[in-house]
């Protein structure tokens, strides 16, 4: 049975859910323990093990430093023989996984969304070319480096040991370090976490619309994004661009609001469980890859939708 | 001071990708430099309007990429390196940043910069590996880069929310959308591009590669959809709600 060291993540002793993911589809192709590095790292040692971790190594720092986060974890399936490293392809992941590989004189395979055992071997499957195509790959080099996409493998429950191990985390030697953090505060859920994402697009026309796109996600608990085009009109955040040049997101149910379906945009999305597309052009490309569509104009579909969701909801 | 700009040739984002037997056609498609990386590059080039200094672009693959590098010319690149490999593969990051380090072995360039991932493979490992290999600092998703003296102050997206990094040279960065808007190539740029001598560096990586690619296949068809029908919009609106409860239950 493969040895898998997962990597979560904490801050503020706040576990993130890309750590039950990771521990959960380590569970399920080997034996698994999870490495915890942050802030109040400790206090996330309980939940990972209620998915499988046998041990819980828990590195304690308060400012993120890649080399730093890389080297210990490096350390650490040096040390203790780990064959397979699944990181979240996450921000950190993103900016961990490679330098991880690269001091254990491996390969890294990011972003998976499908992950299975083929012999000792982890075999891989992930898009590439906007979505366009998909490749399916192997690290034939040892140890196994991968990250898998957020939001898109199950978390499953599985009693393990959650024998807690510290271990030591030191930003001294590095070269570049963090100086000023500023946190995007947001009420809603994060978008790469969100089950429920609403989105929207071009159509929506101005900026005074986009609160129609932020009340509709607040019934639903949802996340909130658009596309580039009202990204780079300044209709809201730059941080809520999906698409190629911004985030990946992978809920179960994606809501397309007046966005018409760009490949470039699709890249970003595509790999939702369901899409919901309401558009008034019939010929949106958006049509072509969604569960429910509805042709009609958004501003007159999004009233009644956010009463019959309330009422729905009981909200 | 002398910067490097890592760029990569890609299928143009409106290419069609067709896959047959397990691989992808290569016929027809429009090639183009990675967009991220045309932002490094435009990055570098007003680094050096403003300090002075050179910029080298540089690109790994067959010959077919230095039309890549004659587009950097064009765009106000000094040099060009093509890091010559055969077979080359575009998902084997490590064997790639390992011939990048071998051909710039010796070159005292101080800020390294690169696109944030390729729109090809949609990585972003390349600039992270070489970094580490050279045990340089890395930072990435930059939105903001200053250079003086002996280090570099650099404004990034980061987890959760925006920091400024410090680093001592080199230092690699990754270019975020949002950076600067690359130009447009003059029309003496790109007379003067076709002229300008391209640095051929042969590398053999065969015994570098760390990933073994299975094959490639179309995407997997969505299963068909469904428009929802209505007297007006408000009826629609309804049986919406009424589908993504009932039959879907994602709600």
């Amino acid at each position: 049975m493969a040895k898998i060291l997962a990597v979560g993540e904490i801050a503020g002793g706040v576990l993130r859910k890309a750590s039950r993911e990771t521990t959960s589809v380590g569970k399920k192709l080997g034996s698994v323990s999870t490495v915890l590095i942050g802030s109040g790292a400790a206090a996330g040692a309980a939940e990972v093990a209620k998915h499988g971790a046998d041990t819980v190594y828990v590195g304690e720092i308060a400012t993120y430093n890649g080399e730093a986060y890389a080297k210990a974890i490096a350390d650490l399936v040096k040390g203790k023989g780990y064959e397979v490293v699944i990181l979240p392809h996450s921000w950190i992941g993103r900016d961990i996984s490679s330098r991880i590989a690269t001091l254990l004189n491996t390969g890294v395979i990011s972003d998976a969304t499908d992950i299975s055992m083929d012999g000792d071997r982890v075999k891989i499957r992930k898009p590439v070319y906007s979505g366009k195509a998909f490749v399916s790959l192997i690290v034939k080099a040892s140890p196994q480096v991968v990250t898998i996409r957020p939001n898109a493998h199950p978390i499953a429950e599985s009693a393990g040991a959650g024998t807690v191990e510290n271990i030591t985390v030191d930003a001294g030697a590095s070269k570049a370090k963090q100086v000023k953090f500023e946190a995007k505060s947001g009420s809603r859920v994060s978008l790469t976490e969100a089950d429920i994402v609403v989105s929207g697009g071009r159509g929506i026309k101005g900026p005074e619309n986009f609160p129609l796109i932020e009340q509709l996600a607040d019934i639903l608990g949802a996340g909130v994004g658009a596309t580039r085009a009202v990204v780079d009109a300044g209709w809201c955040d730059h941080t809520l661009q999906i698409g190629q040049t911004g985030q990946t997101v992978s809920p179960k149910l994606y809501i397309a609001v007046g966005i018409s379906g760009a490949i470039q945009h699709m890249a970003g999305m595509g790999s939702s469980k369901y899409i919901v597309a309401i558009n008034k052009d019939a010929d949106a490309p958006i049509f072509k890859v969604s569960t429910y569509g509805i042709v009609d104009d958004l501003f007159n579909v999004l009233p009644p939708l956010k009463e019959e969701l309330k009422a729905a909801l009981g909200k | 001071m002398n910067t490097l700009v890592l760029i990569k040739q890609v299928p143009d984002t409106e290419a069609k990708i067709n896959v047959a037997a397990g691989k992808i056609s290569e016929a027809g498609i429009k090639w183009t430099i990675s967009p991220y990386d045309e932002i490094a590059l435009e990055e570098a080039i007003r680094m050096k309007e403003k300090s002075g200094g050179t910029v080298t672009a540089l690109a790994v693959g067959d010959d077919s990429v230095q039309n890549a590098l004659r587009s950097a010319f064009a765009m106000g690149a000094d040099n060009a390196i093509h890091v010559k490999v055969d077979g080359y593969q575009m998902l084997d990051s490590f064997g790639i940043a390992k011939a990048i380090a071998s051909a710039i072995e010796g070159a005292d360039y101080k800020v390294i910069l690169a696109g944030r991932q390729g729109s090809d493979s949609d990585n972003g490992q390349v600039p992270l590996i070489l970094a580490t290999l050279k045990g340089w600092g890395c930072v990435s998703f930059a939105k903001k880069v200053e250079v003086s003296g002996d280090k570099a102050v650099i404004e990034c997206e980061a987890d959760g929310g925006e920091a400024v990094y410090e680093s001592s040279l080199p230092v690699v960065i990754t270019a975020n959308a949002g950076l600067n808007e690359p130009r447009y190539p003059s029309l003496k740029g790109i007379m003067a591009s076709k002229k300008k001598p391209i640095d051929s560096k042969p590398v053999d990586i065969g015994a570098e590669t760390k990933i073994e690619v299975l094959g490639f296949e179309p995407p997997p068809a969505r299963p068909a959809g469904r428009t929802i029908d209505g007297a007006d919009a408000a009826a629609k609106a309804k049986e919406l709600v009424k589908s993504l409860r009932e039959e879907i239950k994602a709600i």
